[in-house]
Order: structure tokens, then C-alpha cells, then sequence
């Protein structure tokens, strides 16, 4: 009878790595819903850290028949008798369990309610941004790769000296030394000793023919050098073409008495996803928290949400002070630069002309995107559900959009609006168009 | 099997006169395994399964992996090759987070039922588990896959791999062809009805694995060039209906169908009207692996109480030799007693029989009564009693029995009272559980007759038949549950698997409970989706 051992544990692994996708498929539906759900109730720092997924069964249950847990006669038997004799009773227990040994409804344990399903961060937030691309994206990425940065790339015969690869070096002088025959400190030494010897002896035949030997082998090793300049050689770097890594995003919202703390929460989700899915295309960004009611002032995060100031309100004070901070710090050369304006679209009659003109000249040409959501209480839901009634600030961007395509808006009325928004704002297909 | 117990197997502690021959028998000295030691081991164990015990296996392959590929391995059912299908993701994920939560241990070993047989050995084990999982594993399933009757009759251990690879390429070829949801529809469907999808009994002549492959080609080929035959019955104009001639037709296609069937895949796969050639040999793939599973699920305790049995044979063998040191016999022995450990039935930990516990149990009791047989084993199994022959006994229960069968054949008195196993009836209309018999003389026979049951295919799973089709009419499919003793099917599952077989079907199913006098407990019904 033959025997055969064979290690398999250098097999190539994720063997069932097809499987999980399918499954992932499967799940995505219930999956995304949770994701929805997520952004509309829970609370907004944990939005990016949720990983577990309850998944319930409905999709991805396999049913099989089997009998119920209840109902009919059923006989047990089962082991560690103790005091029973024949015709003893035991009380049921409530809810009509099956008794001890009633495992009869879930043959192997397919009876669960629901299965808890351990997302990856990435596979999380894949299936988050799923669909959506920033617009300009891959134009940005590729046309706009302003940036360098240097990659290993072999080595070269030339190059600064910080550059140099020590180990190459001497590796090829060594070789160089070895097939020249190149003579050895140690050989010149012993001549020397010879010669020293030769000399207290006395012997000039041998002195002589020793101070010839050394003579040769002084010019032999200095025609040889230890390095030669064939020997070098450097580490070789290319600049290879970097996508634009950082991004920074404003925030702009109007935090006059005009709009509620709904309303601000509204926008909050808003900016809470934005975020998110800046920081899932960028390796850095930045955020600028502007807020703003007849003036405008650059804020921390904590602030911005959370004060409320009185006062009327004049948009292009925002939008003047983020030309500023543009100006001061984030060049759009080095910079991808998004924007998401959040208001009850109140402004004041008069500062239509300055806005317009902010954008226009100065916000629009160097943003990759400017996002206007109109945050709208839901009673007001009704009444501006209609192109017809427009906010001023509404009628003022509409203009703009049809020149500028990066330009784009949106109401929101309740925080289920939230996520579609978000979606159409930055779905593929506008892309395209 | 459970987690293992990592004891530190130490050197065998000689002594300061222990003389150094007698060290050089040790197989093993440390709890790190290599290649030398295992080969060494291996040899040991083959030596006493083979002459000693007399076992007859097949060719074994043994291949070490590391634990992610054994959740793999779990994932797919213990198969080395499966098809694709989101179910085993599933499982995968599942296990892995309990795995790695720490809620449940991986085995120590899977062992397949093929020529040669495979058995996987996990890296992680100690050279004790090595030794315990090879004479487990490779020696005593081994032994059972090769002679047990219901193995020999079900399953073909030489063909089972080939036709996994030719299932696996089958249907992703499938899946190229017709995409990945229409195989999955087909799939999920088919899953369901697993349990549902065995011959119970040996009714038909069964091709070989190997036959399947190359009958599923040429019937391909003949389902293209003809028309299923059946459907001819149905009437071209309302009128043909009540003539006699149709009637008789009906009678005929019934007869046909070879009614009532309980193999509902094998039903399906051959007479539903609306699959597709392609679709019905998904069917048929899950079919067959379902059959070639159901031995298994029938002999689960005798199975895993002859692997014990050789492997606990095996295991003291190599001891008494010397060839085992004590630290590691200590190591042995706390993972046997965990494997086969029984709660008591008022124990937190109690969640049924321990399968291992009663296998093992009951082998070691037949060795018992072969060798020490008292007055009521005479009595009660006088056929072993006292023969001498411990092995010749179990192999030939090994051999001819299943798990039902075997129990009601061998549980002795005696072991009934060591394992003090008495019955509780539970009646719908009763406030409690009754005691209906104990380990004494009166409940002997009804403890064993129920424990039996309990194994009993018939009586565990629910008996669901197809018991007509609608071939005048609907096409619409009739299913009958048999109950059996009142005990209903979980219905939202079986709601969701009715919805399944009319999909598969292509028409209406409905599915009737019909209890013992013949009264009607339930009617579901489900329509085709899409």
C-alpha cells in the first residue's frame, strides 16, 4: 500500500476569493442599503469606520426543508439519566421549546436570522462610492500631472554623489582589481620586509633586484587604481509623472438665523460625504471651514457646526474669502481644489451682481467642482418642489451653471435625500456628458 | 474535532539510566513536526492498522496545509476542487470570523472519500495531532470509506475527483456562455433540494462517475435531436380532453414518470418541461454530489466511532511499543477525551449525542462483549458474544450497517445504563415531557428503538414525494409531505424551497401535508419567478 505526502501549503492562497466576490455581489444590495442607512442615522464620525454589516437573511439564505421546531409527537433520548424512573414528567419550558435534545428545527445551525458579515474598510467604502467618479477625475489624473516624483529606476554609470551604490562600486572594482592582476598592500609589504632584510645583509644583488620589484609593483598598483571611474556606478531615478495626490475642500455654509439647525445638519451630511469620498481619491486633503452671514470667516470644524450667528447674509463674502485662502495657500497648481456651498439660498438683492462675478472670474476657472446644495426645511418641501420658485441665490447659480459644467446643484429637502443627491451630483453619466 | 489542547509533548524524560536504545524507538520528541518524523510516524501507524488490526484501505496521499487553506477547504465543503458559487463565500466568511473571533476551532483533519484517499493535515498541529490525525483519518475513515456497504453502493471514491474538476469546468464554461446569474439561479435552486435529491434506496443501476461525464455529452447531443416525449399527452383542442383515449394516455405518461418520487432533483432534472439542456445537467452535478455526500450524513457516528476506535487502538499500540513518550500520550489523551466528550442531558454544554462519544463508546462496548462478554450480552448479541475476535466483530458492523441500523443491532444494555439514557416523549397536547423509558429491563428495547430513530433517514428528514403532475392541464407539480408523527415542515422554508422547485419546474408547484390519516395539515404553493 503506497503513501504520499505532499505539502500544499505554498499553494497559491485566496482560493475562495471568487467565491467571497459573488457573495459580496449577492450582499451588495442589502449591503448598500446599510451604507444608506448609515449616513441617515448614525452618528457622523462613525460613518467612515463601520465595517460590520448585518446582513439579513432574505438573499442570501439557503432554505432547505426541514421540520419545524414545534408541533407533533416527538421522542427524545437523551444521556446522564440521574433520578427519573418510567412515567416521570419534566415541565416543558416556556415558548415550547423542543425539549432537551430538540435540535430538530435547525439542522446544522441554518436557522439564522440574520449574518454578520466583516466588510473590509475597502470594500466598505468601494461599495459606498460605488458608481460614483468625481467629474474631470481621470482628466485631472492624467492631463493635469503636473506633479513629479522620482522612482528607482537600475542604475546609471553617471550621477551625483549622494546617488552612489556603494556595493555595485566595489563589486565592479573588485572584479576590475582581481582580472588586472592589481598587486595586493600585503605583497608590497612583504617586499619591503625583503628588502629591509636584504639590506642588514647586506646583499646588494638582492637589494637591487628587490627595489626593482618594488619599483614595478609601487607603478603597477598606481596604474591600477583601487576605483577606477569605469567602476561606478549610481542608483538611477526616474521622474516619473505623479497624479495630483492632494486636494482641498471648502466648505462653505451660511450660518444665519435664517437656517435651522435641520438645515445645518443637512448640510453637515452633505460635507461628511464629500469628505469621505475626497479622502478615498487623494492620498492628503485638506478642509477650509468658511461660514458665513454678512461676512465671512475661516473657522475649525467644531465652530462651523456648531455656532449660530445673527445677521443678514451676503454670499460673496464667502466666496471672496476662499479666492483669499486659494490665493495665500492652496495654488491650484499644486492643488485640487472642490468646493460645496451650502445655503438656504437667501442673499441679499444686491450682492447677485458681486457673487456671479466671484464665480465667474475667480472661483469657477481654478475649482475642479463647485457643489451648491440648497438645504429647504421639509415643510418648505411643497412649495419649492417647483422650478417656478426659486431662492434668489438658486436663480443666480442657474446662470452660472450653464456656462461653467463644473458647477453643480442641488436641493435637499429631508436627509434621505442625502445620498441620491450625492449620487447624482457625481454620478458617471454627467461626467461623460 | 475540537481545538487542541497544546500540551508541549516533552522529550521522554530518560532517566539517568534509561538506556540509549530505548530512546531511539521514540518515533517522535518534541512537538514540532518535519517531513522525517512524519514519514516515520506514518510508517509506525500503517504497520499496526494494517497487521495488527487487519484494516483494509485505500492508498493514502497525505497533504499538510495551513489553516487559511483549511477554511478554504471548509468553505467548499471539504472538497479540493469545487465550483464557484457565492454559498461558499458565504460560509467562508462566516467561518473565518468565527474562526478568528476564537469562537470555534478549526479541525484538525478532512479526509475524503476518494482512491487514494486524501487526507489534509493542518500545519499548526503538534506532532501528537499529526500522529492521532493520520491514524484517525488516513487509517480508520479510510477503513470505513473503502468497506462500509452504503460507500461501496453510493459512491465512487476513484471517480469522485474527476468528476469535481469536470463540475467545476462545466459549469464555468456555463457561466461564460449563459452568465454567472443564470447559473445561479439554477444553482441556488438545486442546493435546496440536496437533501431531497438522493436515491434512498437502490432502485437503479448507477453509471460510474466516469460514465457521467461521457453520457452528459451524448445526451446533449440526443436532447437536440428530440423532444420530450411526455408532453405529447397534452391535448391540441378542449375537447380531447375527457376522451378515453386521453385518459389512457395520461395513465401511460404517469407510469412513465414512475410516480410517486421521492429523488425530487432526479425528478426534475428528467421531466420538467422547461430547463434547458444545459441547465438540466447543473441538476444533475448537484445531484450526483449529493449522493455522493449521503452515505456520509448516514453513517456520521459509525464513521467517526471507527476512526476513533483505530485511532485510540493505534495510538496505546505505539505507547506499550515505546515508539510514544509519555508527555506526548498525556497530549493524546486530553484531545481524545475532548472529542469525545458528552455533556450530560441537564449540562449547559449539552446540545444532543456527541457522535463521536456514542461511536466510540459503542466499538469499544462490542469489544467488550466479543472479549468479556457477561450473561446478558450472551443474551443479547450472542452472535459476537465471547467470540474472541474484537476486530472481526467491528469490521463486519463497520461494513454492513448504518448509523440506524447499527444501533438498533448493538446498543447493549450495558452501555444503556453506563450512559444512563432514558426517553422523553413530547406530545402537542401535554403540559410535559413524559419519561417514557429508562435503562432498565422494561425501557431497553424502546430507549434503543427511539435512539435508532433519531438516525433513522426516514424518520430525521422529512418525506417529501412528487406525487403527480397536472398533464392534462397546468403542468402544475404535486408534492406530498408525508408527515410523521404530526411534526409539520418549518414553513417559510419550505415556502422558500417550494418557490425554488417551481422555478426549476417551470410551472405552479404545490406542496400538500398529509398526515397519517391521511388529512390535509397544509397546503403552500409557489409560481415560477421570472
Amino acid at each position: 500500500m503506497g503513501m504520499n505526502i505532499v505539502d500544499r501549503r505554498l499553494n497559491p492562497k485566496g482560493k475562495s476569493h471568487t467565491n467571497r466576490q459573488r457573495f459580496i455581489r449577492l450582499a451588495r444590495e442589502t449591503i448598500k442599503e446599510a451604507v444608506v442607512r448609515s449616513i441617515k442615522d448614525r452618528a457622523l464620525g462613525d460613518v467612515d469606520s463601520k465595517e460590520v454589516v448585518n446582513i439579513p437573511r432574505a438573499r442570501i439564505h439557503e432554505p432547505r426543508f426541514h421540520h419545524s421546531s414545534q408541533g407533533g409527537i416527538r421522542d427524545h433520548v437523551l444521556p446522564g439519566n440521574k433520578e427519573y424512573v418510567q412515567g416521570d414528567t419534566l415541565p416543558k419550558p416556556q415558548g415550547g421549546e423542543g425539549g432537551g435534545g430538540g435540535r430538530e428545527g435547525s439542522p446544522d445551525g441554518e436557522g439564522e436570522d440574520s449574518f454578520q458579515f466583516t466588510l473590509s474598510r475597502d470594500e466598505y467604502l468601494n461599495i459606498l462610492f460605488e458608481e460614483l467618479e468625481l467629474p474631470d477625475l481621470a482628466k485631472t489624473f492624467l492631463k493635469d500631472a503636473t506633479a513629479f516624483k522620482s522612482a528607482r529606476a537600475g542604475f546609471s554609470t553617471s550621477g551625483s554623489p549622494n546617488n552612489l551604490n556603494l556595493v555595485r562600486t566595489m563589486r565592479n572594482s573588485l572584479a576590475r582589481r582581481i582580472s588586472l592582476a592589481r598587486p595586493k598592500p600585503r605583497e608590497l609589504e612583504e617586499i619591503e620586509a625583503q628588502l629591509e632584510a636584504a639590506k642588514s645583509a647586506g646583499d646588494r644583488d638582492l637589494v637591487a633586484q628587490l627595489e626593482l620589484r618594488r619599483d614595478q609593483v609601487i607603478r603597477r598598483a598606481k596604474r591600477i587604481a583601487y576605483i577606477d571611474p569605469v567602476d561606478l556606478r549610481y542608483n538611477r531615478f526616474e521622474r516619473v509623472p505623479k497624479p495630483n495626490a492632494q486636494a482641498v475642500m471648502f466648505c462653505l455654509m451660511d450660518v444665519s438665523g435664517s437656517m435651522s439647525e435641520y438645515m445645518k445638519d443637512l448640510a453637515k451630511r452633505f460635507f461628511l460625504l464629500l469628505h469621505l469620498f475626497l479622502t478615498r481619491k487623494y492620498e492628503h486633503v485638506d478642509v477650509v471651514f468658511i461660514r458665513h452671514t454678512s461676512e465671512a470667516k475661516e473657522v475649525d470644524e467644531e465652530t462651523f457646526f456648531r455656532s449660530r450667528e445673527t445677521g443678514g447674509t451676503v454670499v460673496s463674502t464667502a466666496l471672496e474669502e476662499m479666492k483669499r485662502i486659494v490665493a495665500e495657500r492652496y495654488s491650484p497648481d499644486e492643488w485640487n481644489i472642490y468646493a460645496a456651498q451650502a445655503s438656504d439660498g437667501d442673499n441679499y438683492p444686491s450682492d447677485s451682481e458681486p457673487s456671479m462675478r466671484l464665480l465667474r472670474d475667480d472661483i469657477l476657472p481654478q475649482t475642479q467642482y463647485f457643489a451648491y446644495i440648497e438645504v429647504l426645511d421639509e415643510r418648505e418641501m411643497g412649495m419649492f418642489r417647483s422650478e417656478m420658485n426659486v431662492s434668489t441665490l438658486w436663480r443666480d447659480y442657474k446662470v452660472v451653471a450653464g456656462e461653467f459644467p463644473n458647477l453643480a446643484m442641488k436641493r435637499v429637502f429631508s436627509k434621505a435625500d442625502i445620498f441620491p443627491v450625492f449620487h447624482q451630483l457625481f454620478s458617471k453619466t454627467r461626467a461623460v456628458a | 474535532m475540537s481545538e487542541a489542547t497544546a500540551v508541549a509533548a516533552s522529550p521522554a524524560a530518560p532517566g539517568p539510566a534509561a538506556p540509549a536504545v530505548q530512546k531511539s524507538k521514540l518515533l517522535f520528541e518534541t512537538s514540532e513536526w518535519n517531513f522525517d518524523t512524519l514519514k516515520r510516524t506514518f510508517d509506525a501507524i500503517e504497520d499496526v492498522a494494517l497487521n495488527e488490526l487487519g484494516l483494509d484501505c485505500y492508498p493514502n496521499q497525505i497533504e499538510l496545509i495551513s489553516s487559511e487553506q483549511m477554511l478554504d477547504a471548509y468553505s467548499s465543503i471539504g472538497m479540493p476542487v469545487f465550483y464557484s458559487h457565492w454559498s461558499f463565500g458565504k460560509r467562508f466568511a462566516r467561518d473565518e470570523v468565527m474562526y478568528r473571533k476564537g469562537y470555534v476551532g478549526l479541525a484538525y483533519e478532512i479526509v475524503i472519500n476518494s482512491d487514494p484517499c486524501i487526507a489534509y493535515l493542518m500545519e499548526e498541529n503538534t506532532m501528537t495531532m499529526q500522529a492521532l490525525v493520520i491514524a484517525h483519518a488516513a487509517f480508520g475513515h479510510n477503513h470505513f470509506f473503502k468497506n462500509n456497504y452504503l460507500f461501496k453502493e453510493w459512491t465512487d471514491a476513484e471517480g469522485i475527483l474527476d468528476y469535481l474538476n469536470f463540475a467545476k469546468t462545466y459549469v464555468a464554461k456555463c457561466e461564460e456562455k449563459h452568465g454567472v446569474a443564470a447559473v445561479e439561479r439554477v444553482l441556488d435552486a438545486a442546493h435546496a433540494l440536496m437533501d431531497q435529491g438522493v436515491n434512498r434506496y437502490g432502485r437503479r443501476a448507477r453509471p460510474s462517475l466516469a460514465d457521467e461525464r461521457k453520457r452528459s455529452e451524448a445526451r446533449r447531443k440526443h436532447k437536440e435531436e428530440t423532444y420530450n416525449d411526455l408532453w405529447r399527452t397534452l391535448p391540441r383542442g378542449a375537447g380531447a380532453l375527457n376522451s378515453p383515449a386521453a385518459a389512457k394516455k395520461v395513465d401511460q405518461a404517469h407510469d412513465r414518470l414512475g410516480l410517486p418520487e421521492e429523488n425530487l432533483l432526479y425528478f426534475i432534472e428528467k421531466f420538467s418541461p422547461k430547463l434547458r439542456d444545459w441547465e438540466r445537467e447543473l441538476v444533475r452535478i448537484v445531484r450526483n454530489i449529493a449522493q455522493y455526500f449521503y452515505p456520509q450524513k448516514m453513517t456520521k457516528m459509525m464513521n467517526e466511532g471507527c476512526a476513533t476506535y483505530v485511532h485510540y487502538r493505534i495510538m496505546n499500540r505505539l505507547y506499550d511499543q515505546g515508539r510514544i513518550g509519555e508527555g506526548s500520550m498525556l497530549e493524546f489523551l486530553a484531545s481524545h477525551a475532548n472529542v469525545v466528550f458528552q455533556p450530560e442531558f441537564d449540562d449547559r454544554r449539552y446540545s444532543g449525542i456527541n457522535p463521536y462519544a456514542l461511536g466510540f463508546a459503542m466499538m469499544q462496548d462490542i469489544e467488550r462483549i466479543a472479549t468479556e462478554p457477561t450473561d446478558e450480552d450472551r443474551q443479547y448479541l450472542p452472535q459476537i458474544a465471547g467470540c474472541g475476535d474484537a476486530m472481526g466483530a467491528l469490521k463486519q458492523a463497520w461494513a454492513e450497517f448504518r448509523d440506524d441500523s447499527f444501533v438498533a443491532q448493538y446498543l447493549s444494555p450495558h452501555l444503556m445504563r453506563k450512559l444512563r439514557l432514558f426517553r422523553l416523549g413530547d406530545r402537542p397536547d401535554e403540559p410535559h415531557y413524559r419519561v417514557d423509558a429508562i435503562h432498565d429491563e422494561r425501557g431497553y428495547d424502546r430507549v434503543r428503538r427511539a435512539l435508532a430513530r433519531t438516525y433513522d433517514p426516514g424518520v430525521r428528514d422529512p418525506n417529501i414525494q412528487v406525487s403527480d403532475v397536472d398533464l392534462m392541464g397546468s403542468r402544475k407539480l404535486l408534492l406530498t409531505h408525508h408527515l410523521n408523527n404530526d411534526v409539520p415542515l418549518a414553513e417559510s422554508d419550505a415556502r422558500a424551497v417550494l418557490a425554488y422547485i417551481a422555478d426549476l419546474w417551470g410551472y405552479d408547484a404545490e406542496l400538500k401535508g398529509v398526515s397519517a390519516d391521511d388529512s390535509v395539515k397544509y397546503t403552500y404553493e409557489a409560481s415560477p419567478r421570472s
